[in-house]
């Protein structure tokens, strides 16, 4: 593969996979009104959606071909404990492609879409897909697939059993992996990868997926009375206006972005208590090995039993600091006396840990809010990945905290935004 | 969160009662007969109890005597007596909750004070010992609000004592950094790390507000540690903390990354994610990589909220304490990495000294409250406080076990008899650092110095015994005295950092202390008292001699008056080993042996063209020693002042400091010279010459901790020149001072170790005139009040 950066060569008409993917002028920016106003349902505000009518122009059409990266189109973010990677399934091949197209395309085409699930840990997210989505003038599904990063080798077997470099596709992957196995995707596979910078790709994804998702069911979403189980709901948030925004990326560790504009922002801050940091605690507190069978066990434990409260201290409210009872004095305080710790199961640490993270995460967030001045939170990242748990601690503890003042929302494809930045990068690179 | 005194562990010793131990008397709960008014803070593992005592001291005091009777009846120059006086002093003590009892039992017998009722309660553990104080002592608890003694405490501290406030650098040449007292302690930031975490803004002495806090705290670290490694005590977990890798353990950015995140800035030794690589079954990880991993996540994540807090509100003093940090090295260093880390430098973690006690002295200063503790200014007793690790933390299983002994730590505060202040003429009060060289930072220094001081120490206690002949038991004194200053020698050797900055001030005000402690207020009464007597015969033959100079050689004679007076010095040895072989060393000796010009500091060709200009407006002048010096150095030198038109402050020790002479000897000594001199009569008469007290009892001079007093006049008189004379006062300290009025720096070098450090010689001079940059005017309108 010869791919050295982004070179603009509008001589090259045909789409010989051999060739380099182009820049346009045209396709550059998001948000098109144009585009906006005339695009089908999935379209949305994303201007690289090419669209079928009538209205687009013979040449714009033309132009897109030429700059369209040949198939197969994979967008990849490799984590420190994830690998994120997006699919996109072109639906509207014709006979003439089809019989064009090689062996070992049509093989990993079929091989994706056909199964759920990939090996012992490989896993399809299959009601994220999102269908009939227009990209670059083809309509396709967008599959979303997830693997552990301590099996990328497996994956990278599977490359080289499927002869995927003989596609000479570019793979954009972004991650810290990206940059630590960029080596082993070259020797074990033979492919090179085209690295992008993980906070941008997320970015870029957060709004396009937004984007296109603003005609169905919606992408953004936030919790009504999220700590009353018979009254909680998920409401959709609409969020036609994002700017200013603070993206928070609950990864292993997490990064805390304040965002003003599709290419400005900033890197606020970051912990290193996230998801890994759960995971970590409770497979030495209690033994699981996976994210699944934590928060399995800890939905069924009680975390007051392990942190130490303000009203197992003051009785009740500490009324002097507007602390309530319930508020957590201290977390794992309890642990601190012999008899608590023997009281305690493996399901009330599990629980505490859970919490812990939590909220540490929602008080540091809600601290850059205020450091920022920006009042709407958007949480992403696989830790909240069926974590309704976390989600609606988050929600309560942003609302509590700031009296009402700041709104913690969610996104359905939590995990998948940088995956999806990489891919959109392969189409347009900016 | 909200509770700051620790966390009750029924997981360390515990509460059973070492009643084989016998309390040392002369050294704890000393002057409990006369104690009043309890406090007392009982945290998770430590007590800490409080209470003011008056101390019955031996104070010299001189007394004219009736000169206008019969003079020749008496040969003596003034009276000397050494008379009761009562200070008042604050103890704080601190102890192993194991000991409690014991100590309750102690004080209820020798507690001879009925009239204190109440005893101030605050600290977590208060509640669970009530009925056993409320039995033992018959005082009714009264319990205190935690936060408010926190702060009250913490207030007074950074008010009243020098140097309480450090950072910690773990690899630097001194562990810790002291920082200089600023005048204006508000606002500040309190980050109390108790089981939770308590984030506090303080405004005021009464205004403070909770502005948030964090669950993950030390009770985070004790019990999740405790459920992790199976280890129990919180000293244990911070040991094995401190011999871990975190590596294994946490998930780095290189880990992600390969290498580092260049673009963000991030390095590879970053921690991505606490505990990353612990998220697999079938691995195990050691306790000690384990605890460390915690005790970077806990630290780490405190350091962060404390820095976006701090931003918030815009602070950028931010001081750490509670059970988590409380003299532990291992905490601090990981708490001050991590808020360099997030404010890259722009915020410092700052620590105390007394942090353990803030919350037993708040409580106490919430009991006496009526006796209005903070209007008067209190000093640290070197005597008698231990000083910084007295008992490491992290020693004290170790060390009960080992030796059955009773460990605890001290500190006593002196209530000062004047109320102390800047000087209004410092350039820049925040920035002022009195002293010349920090010993702490000095290695050669300070081994050279300890040295000296404990060389010295013969000749100190022989003088201190010769100046009270008649008292039999002074000799059984004298050696407790010896002993005392030794082992404080001994404990500077390995902690320099004990007391704060360690300096010859230090090393010398702690002296002085210890003298203070066994009684003798002022060994060298008797000799000031001679050589006073010697050198008021002089005076008028050596004005004369002055007289009959032309101006411009007068000015200089003068000068070399000034400096011949400062060679006579006891506090030097190489001088008194000089004035003790041959009591005849006379002024003439003394100004043949000073060094010719060009002198090691020489200006003083600018200070003679400043003579030739208009007489200033008033001059301040800080006084060195008695006899020679004070009456045939610097009464000249005052009295060619006085003849320009310059009025003068004359400013001496409230208290006596080796040979130098006391405000009270100074009064004396200037009403016998006025009867002699009609310039120094009308100086007087007319209220142009005015004596004043410095409010320190040192050799050495901190410009900021003067009496009120001076610090009025000086604004009154719109003192537009500053003299400072001595070693002490202009070289050992103030020697970089800078000041917003002209300042004349007079000292001989009379250490060669010294002189040789300084690129000179023994008897060297260092004569430092020096004029603020800027106008002269402008800086006048700075005086104005």
């Amino acid at each position: 593969m010869a791919f050295n950066g982004h070179q603009c060569d509008d001589d090259i008409v045909d789409e010989t996979p051999s060739k380099l993917p182009r820049c346009n002028k045209e396709m550059a920016g998001y948000y098109n009104n144009e585009a906006q106003n005339e695009a089908p349902v999935s379209a949305g505000r994303a201007a690289c959606e090419c669209r079928t009518s009538n209205s687009t122009p013979r040449h714009r059409k033309d132009s897109v071909k030429k700059t369209r990266p040949p198939f197969p189109w994979f967008g990849m973010d490799i984590g420190g404990t994830l690998v994120k990677l997006v699919y996109f399934e072109p639906k509207d091949i014709t006979a003439e492609e089809e019989q064009e197209e090689v062996e070992n395309l049509k093989s990993i085409r079929r091989y994706l879409t056909s199964n759920t699930a990939y090996g012992t840990t490989g896993i399809r997210d299959v009601h994220l897909e999102l269908q009939d989505l227009m990209l670059c003038g083809r309509t396709g599904n967008l599959h979303f697939i997830r693997f552990p990063t301590h099996d990328l080798p497996v994956f990278l077997q599977m490359g080289r059993n499927k002869h995927f470099s003989s596609l000479h596709t570019t793979l954009c992957a972004t991650g810290g992996g990206a940059y630590k196995f960029e080596s082993d995707f070259r020797t074990m596979a033979d492919l090179q990868l085209l690295k992008l910078d993980e906070l941008d790709c997320l970015v870029r994804g957060v709004l396009y997926i937004d984007s296109v998702m603003s005609g169905g069911p919606s992408e953004c979403y936030y919790f009504e009375n999220p700590t009353d189980p018979d009254r909680c709901v998920q409401i959709p948030y609409p969020l036609e206006n994002p700017y200013p925004l603070l993206l928070v990326n609950i990864g292993s560790g997490v990064s805390i972005l304040a965002v003003y504009s599709k290419n400005n922002y900033k890197r606020v801050t970051g912990t290193s208590l996230g998801g890994g940091t759960f995971l970590g605690l409770c497979c030495l507190l209690t033994g699981c090995s996976t994210f699944e069978e934590a928060l399995e066990i800890a939905s069924q434990g009680e975390s007051t039993r392990v942190d130490k409260l303000v009203r197992d201290i003051y009785g009740g409210d500490y009324e002097r600091f507007g602390l309530p009872g319930w508020a957590v004095a201290s977390s794992f305080g309890n642990m601190m006396f012999k008899e608590k710790r023997e009281s305690v199961s493996k399901e009330d640490l599990a629980r505490a840990t859970l919490v812990t993270i939590t909220n540490n995460i929602g008080s540091i967030t809600r601290m850059c809010a205020l450091n920022e001045s920006i009042d709407r939170v958007v949480f992403v990242g696989n830790f909240l990945r069926v974590n309704t748990l976390s989600m609606k601690l988050l929600a309560y503890a942003m609302d509590y905290w700031s009296k009402g003042q700041l709104k913690a929302l969610f996104l359905r494809h939590e995990g998948y935004f940088g995956a999806v930045g990489a891919l959109l990068e392969l189409l347009h690179p900016s | 969160m909200a509770e700051c005194g620790g966390v009750d562990s029924n997981t360390s010793s515990g509460h059973t009662m070492d009643k084989s131990i016998t309390l040392p008397p002369d050294e704890i709960f000393r002057n409990l007969e006369n104690a009043k008014r309890f406090a007392i803070d009982i945290g998770g593992s430590l007590t800490k109890l409080a209470y003011y005592s008056t101390v019955q001291h031996k104070v010299a005091k001189v007394r004219s005597f009736d000169h206008t009777a019969k003079e020749a009846a008496c040969d003596k120059l003034y009276e000397i007596s050494v008379q009761e006086e009562v200070t008042a002093r604050l103890h704080f003590i601190k102890f192993e909750n194991a000991y409690i009892e014991t100590c309750l039992d102690f004080i209820k017998d020798h507690l001879v004070n009925t009239e204190t009722k109440v005893i101030k309660a605050t600290g977590g553990g208060a509640h669970k010992f009530k009925e056993l104080i409320e039995k033992k002592l018959g005082l009714k608890v009264d319990k205190e609000d935690e936060m408010t003694c926190l702060i009250k405490g913490c207030n007074f501290v950074l008010k009243n004592i020098p140097h309480e406030a450090f950072v910690y650098a773990k690899h630097a040449d001194s562990e810790f950094r002291f920082q200089t007292t600023n005048p204006d302690i508000f606002p500040y930031l309190l980050v109390n790390i108790g089981s939770g975490v308590s984030i506090v803004k303080v405004e005021s002495e009464d205004k403070f507000e909770r502005i948030g806090g964090s669950s993950i705290g030390g009770g985070t670290f004790w019990g999740l540690g405790a459920l992790l490694t199976k280890t129990k005590r919180f000293d244990e977990l911070l040991q094995l903390a401190s011999k871990g890798q975190h590596t294994s353990v946490d998930m780095l950015v290189k880990d992600i990354y390969g290498g580092s995140y260049g673009c963000l800035g991030l390095t590879g030794d970053l921690i991505a994610s606490s505990f990353g690589k612990s998220a697999t079954a079938d691995k195990e990880f050691s306790k000690e990589d384990m605890a460390k991993s915690l005790l970077h996540m806990i630290s780490n994540d405190i350091g962060q909220l404390a820095c976006l807090y701090a931003k918030l509100h815009n602070l950028s003093r931010v001081y750490f304490g509670g059970f988590f940090i409380r003299g532990h090295p291992v905490t601090m260093h990981t708490i001050t990495y991590s808020i360099n880390f997030f404010t890259k430098g722009e915020v410092q973690a700052l620590f105390l000294r007394h942090e353990g006690y803030l919350g037993a002295i708040g409580a106490f200063l919430k009991g006496a409250e009526e006796d209005n503790p903070n209007q008067y200014s209190w000093g640290e007793n070197y005597a008698g406080s231990s000083g910084l690790m007295s008992v490491s933390p992290e020693m004290n299983p170790m060390q009960r076990a080992r030796s059955g002994t009773f460990p605890f730590d001290m500190l006593e505060m002196d209530r000062l008899e004047r109320q102390l202040v800047n000087l209004p003429l410092l350039q820049d009060p925040s920035s002022y650092i009195p002293d010349t060289v920090d010993l702490t930072e000095d290695a050669p220094a300070r081994e050279y110095w300890l040295y000296c001081f404990e060389d010295a120490l013969d000749g100190v206690v022989k003088r201190a015994l010769a100046s009270q002949p008649d008292m039999p038991e002074a000799a059984v004194r004298a050696e407790k005295f010896r002993q005392k200053y030794l082992h404080k020698l001994q404990t500077l050797r390995h902690q320099p950092f004990a007391y704060g900055s360690l300096t010859v001030r230090s090393l010398l005000d702690t002296r002085e202390h210890c003298l203070n402690e066994f009684n003798f207020p002022d060994p060298y009464s008797k000799i000031k008292e001679r050589e006073n007597d010697v050198a008021l015969r002089y005076y008028q033959k050596a004005v004369k001699a002055l007289e009959e100079l032309s101006c411009e050689d007068r000015q200089f004679a003068l000068v070399r008056g000034v400096l011949a007076g400062n060679v006579f010095d006891w506090g030097a040895k190489a001088v008194s080993d000089v004035l003790e072989s041959d009591p005849e060393f006379g002024f003439e000796e003394a100004k043949r042996q000073l060094e010719e010009r060009p002198w090691l500091v020489d200006s003083y060709d600018q200070w003679l063209e400043r003579l030739k200009g208009p007489p200033h407006k008033c001059a301040l002048f800080f006084v060195d020693n008695s006899g020679v010096d004070i009456i045939l150095g610097v009464m000249p030198f005052v009295r060619e002042l006085l003849s320009r038109g310059t009025e003068v402050v004359l400013a001496s020790n409230s208290g006596p400091a080796l040979n130098d002479v006391t405000n009270g000897e100074l009064q004396i000594l200037t009403e016998r010279i006025a009867a002699m001199d009609p310039v120094i009569q009308a100086g007087l008469r007319e209220d142009r010459l005015t004596l004043v007290q410095s409010g320190s009892s040192s050799p050495c001079l901190d410009l900021s901790r003067l009496d009120k007093v001076l610090a009025m006049v000086v604004r009154e008189r719109q003192t537009d020149l500053v003299i400072i004379e001595g070693m002490g006062r202009a070289i050992h300290t103030n020697y970089y001072a800078m000041l917003s009025c002209e300042s004349l720096k007079m000292a001989v070098i009379k250490n060669s170790w010294l002189a040789d450090r300084l690129g000179g010689k023994l008897f060297s001079v260092v004569f430092k005139y020096e004029v603020p940059a800027g106008r002269p005017d402008q800086d006048d309108a700075a005086l104005t009040p």
